[in-house]
């Protein structure tokens, strides 16, 4: 074929002009418009920047080092004054609005560096879920053969409750940062498997795939380029639940005294100590709780703004 | 009240959009009526507000859409102001609606029997065995065979037809004055489109039941209405009887449309017998074989024995109703399933059988057009990349490929500016058109069209099949257009093969086909053609 001679395009005539679709006029709001304007998406959106933006101001909130401690300052109540010992020897005078622990640790210092913990977790959890989780669904979507053992084997990994898969992990480890996001993260991956498998099945179906396939484009790139971006939506969705849940289990674990050190300030750990206590001293588990409560229902608002605006069956139905 | 005053009144209707949409209000300032005993055709493309009309008469429109002003008049009684409680008494009495698609207006749990008696029970005081014989009788009036297999049946276990019949039953049973039906018959296949408009006639003259019906196909329009309403973007732009609409329209629109219905018209082209053959297939097969882990294996025949022959710078069509294989064929031909047996040459090379490493280099000999336009562009890449990605595959440079778009994207009538948007902010018929152009960015020999414009408005519809005529002319290329609809059969094809059931049964020159149809399903394929008969004036 030779190259066809260019024509401008036609006028339509007078007649075409009056169709429904010439009249048309498609002006359709962009995703991260409708995003930015759900409500969920702000609150829960705004919660969490303050959240990050505490974790990384930390030093300069009015904290102290949080593993500092000094005996004559034990069992605080919030709001108390009273000295505390740098590792320099030096003794300050500090006011700890959260009140103290049986060490004399500083619970505002150790719920705010805990933040940092939580939202590292968090995050990393969810990405190194969702990573593990994109490549094994896409795997078993595109790979017939792979597929049954695959999901059986994720089929029984679900069997398993979480957090003792978790504990198990962290056990056989030692607890540090990166042991405890793996263990989480490892009981994710089949949810995020199953649904990345099932959104390649459908989408392999589509009538865009099918036309790739007969334009010559390699079953790789057709995975990348076809596949991959149109399941994004979902997976920020599920993304962060993960997160969420990332936040409780990693809580959960310091908490039962398998996660992290307890030197290492967690909300977990905080409220693990005060636990022994709480009758006399609830401000112990009250402080690190409500923050833990807060980041946990934050993560879950912005979820549920996302699924809203990004999800596109709850889209249609909007 | 007296006998002729109409049992329907809509007078000055107007109904709000949401904002964002691309109008302020989805009808406006609608008036018509419907007698007793009349069907009204209540026509109009897709986005016009018919649906919304519908809706609006049953008291079932969702809170997005407020009335804004007007009324609606049941046989004097205004349904805007009823409450919800009258609604329910009068949607069951007086008025009741059949719906498009049957499957999803019957409750898949309960037998059809049931949700018939179910109507009565609640409307009704009539005892239990009385019912059981009331809805004997109805199912027999709308001529399903076998009532009581019938009543004990669940809807999945019926036809398409066979579930629109059990609706319409459902509908009639309380002897309402006023029948709605929403495209109840644009699901089903044309000879059963046939049967049941045939019954619905027949079940309104019987019950003196006034009907407005809902329609965009003026076939079913000239075989059925008694007077026609014309709506456009909301505004109700004719009314009128049936002859004086469609044969003497008045308004621009109206003589539009009907201009733009395909007519079973022969194009008397000269066929060049001696062209070179792009495809032959011969003895082509397709078999799916259902596994059980229990019990035998099932075999389903979708295409078997089909031979085909497609010469440059001619069109093959192939017709059929829904399950007689036509897609299969198509995929097929094109590659995306794998031929059970036989053979597809492409010139001299058989691709039935090719592994994946020597049928690529091949592929971009046959290109294929989809029929639902909203899938088949990726809603998250441009145009431009959609049409540069397949000569990109076979190493064409991306400027290159770019120059070659542009001239594309104007060959279908489209401004090159199209190129850097994406898919959404283009309407169905300007997706088609981008379709086919990126089909044409990879030279094929032969392109494919599977039911191409069966997803669009009559008007959209006869612009892309005048390109693709007009491509195939400048081309010369070979295709093969898939298709149900007869009538845009008649238009674009030199040679026609009629498929049933996986088998080719009808097989030669279009016209010879059209003008003395040798097999008898083919024939009654032709008469089942909605509004054959009726001499449309534009």
């Amino acid at each position: 074929m030779t190259a066809p001679p260019s024509t401008p395009p036609e006028e339509p005539t007078a007649l075409e002009s009056l169709s429904v679709e010439s009249a048309t006029i498609v002006s359709q709001a962009g995703v991260w418009q409708r995003v930015r304007r759900n409500t969920s998406v702000r609150i829960g959106g705004l919660i969490l920047l303050m959240l990050v933006l505490v974790a990384l101001a930390a030093p300069w909130l009015g904290t102290v080092d949080p593993s500092l401690f000094d005996p004559v300052s034990r069992d605080l109540l919030p709001g108390a004054t009273g000295e505390i010992t740098t590792l320099d020897g030096d003794t300050l005078e500090h006011r700890f609005i959260m009140g103290s622990d049986s060490f004399g640790r500083d619970v505002y210092s150790r719920v705010i560096y805990g933040t940092r913990v939580s939202l590292i977790v968090g995050i990393a959890t969810a990405l190194v879920a969702v990573a593990f989780g994109v490549l094994l669904g896409l795997l078993a979507g595109f790979i017939r053969w792979l597929d049954g053992p695959l999901m059986r084997f994720m089929d029984g990994l679900m069997a398993i409750p979480a957090i003792l898969i978790a504990i198990a992990l962290v056990a056989m480890w030692r607890g540090t940062l990166t042991t405890v996001i793996v263990a989480i993260a490892i009981p994710e991956i089949p949810r995020v498997t199953r649904l990345v498998r099932s959104m390649v099945l459908t989408i392999r179906e589509e009538p865009y795939v099918e036309a790739a396939v007969s334009m010559g484009t390699p079953t790789p790139l057709i995975m990348w380029r076809h596949i991959l971006p149109n399941t994004v939506a979902p997976l920020i969705v599920q993304g962060t639940f993960i997160c969420a849940s990332g936040i409780l289990v990693e809580a959960i674990l310091s908490f039962l005294g398998v996660g992290l050190p307890p030197d290492v300030p967690t909300w977990g750990n905080v409220m693990a100590e005060g636990r022994v206590q709480f009758i006399q001293y609830p401000h112990n588990i009250f402080f690190p709780g409500v923050f833990l409560a807060v980041t946990v229902l934050a993560v879950n608002i912005l979820g549920d703004g996302l699924r809203d605006t990004l999800d596109p069956k709850m889209a249609r139905r909007g | 009240m007296s006998a002729d005053a109409p049992i329907l009144q809509v007078e000055r209707l107007t109904v709000a959009l949401p904002g964002g949409g691309d109008r302020a209000t989805a009808v406006r300032d609608v008036s018509f009526e419907v007698g007793r005993g009349e069907i009204l055709c209540l026509i109009g493309e897709s986005g016009s507000g018919k649906s919304v009309i519908a809706q609006g008469v049953m008291g079932l429109l969702p809170r997005q859409l407020p009335i804004l002003s007007g009324r609606i008049l049941l046989q004097g009684e205004d349904i805007t102001r009823a409450t919800p409680a009258r609604l329910r008494e009068l949607r069951a009495t007086r008025m009741s609606m059949i719906f498009q698609e049957p499957m999803t207006a019957l409750n898949p749990v309960m037998t059809c029997g049931d949700q018939i008696d179910e109507v009565l029970a609640e409307h009704t005081r009539l005892s239990a065995a009385e019912r059981r014989a009331k809805v004997r009788a109805i199912i027999e009036e709308v001529l399903l065979p076998d009532p009581d297999r019938m009543m004990a049946s669940y809807p999945h276990q019926l036809s398409g037809g066979q579930r629109q019949r059990i609706m319409i039953a459902m509908a009639l049973v309380l002897e309402p004055v006023l029948l709605i039906a929403d495209e109840p018959t644009t699901a089903l296949d044309v000879t059963t489109q046939k049967q049941v408009l045939e019954l619905m006639l027949q079940l309104q003259r019987r019950h003196g039941t006034g009907v407005l019906f809902i329609t965009h196909d003026f076939g079913v329009v000239a075989e059925l209405a008694q007077r026609v309403a014309v709506l456009r973007l909301g505004d109700l732009v004719e009314v009128g009887s049936r002859s004086e609409v469609l044969q003497h329209p008045r308004h621009d629109y109206t003589r539009m449309l009907i201009g733009a219905v395909p007519t079973l018209r022969l194009s008397a082209r000269a066929v060049d017998a001696q062209a070179p053959v792009v495809l032959r297939a011969r003895g082509l097969s397709k078999s799916y074989v259902d596994r059980r882990w229990f019990g035998q294996a099932r075999t389903v025949h979708a295409a078997q024995d089909v031979d085909l022959e497609i010469r440059r710078g001619q069109t093959l069509g192939i017709v059929g109703e829904s399950g007689s294989g036509k897609s299969t064929v198509a995929r097929c031909i094109v590659r995306l399933v794998d031929p059970s047996a036989g053979e597809v040459r492409l010139g001299a090379d058989d691709i039935a059988r090719l592994p994946p490493r020597a049928l690529r280099p091949l592929r971009r000999r046959v290109q294929i057009v989809f029929q639902d336009p909203y899938r088949s562009l990726n809603p998250r890449r441009s145009i431009a990349e959609a049409m540069i990605e397949g000569p990109m595959n076979y190493g064409v440079p991306r400027a290159q490929a770019l120059a070659k778009a542009r001239e594309l994207v104007q060959l279908v009538r489209m401004d090159a500016s199209a190129l850097d948007r994406f898919p959404h902010q283009f309407s169905g018929g300007q997706r088609q058109r981008l379709c086919i152009a990126r089909a044409l960015m990879m030279d094929p020999e032969l392109l494919v069209a599977d039911e191409a414009v069966s997803a669009l408005d009559v008007s959209v519809q006869a612009q892309v099949l005048r390109l693709f005529e007009e491509i195939r002319v400048r081309l010369n290329l070979a295709m093969l257009f898939i298709t149900h609809d007869l009538r845009v059969a008649s238009q674009v094809c030199d040679f026609l093969a009629v498929m049933r059931q996986g088998r080719v049964v009808e097989y030669g020159p279009a016209h010879r086909v059209f003008a003395a149809p040798e097999h008898e399903y083919t024939r009654a394929l032709f008469a089942a053609a909605p509004g054959r008969d009726f001499a449309f004036g534009a």
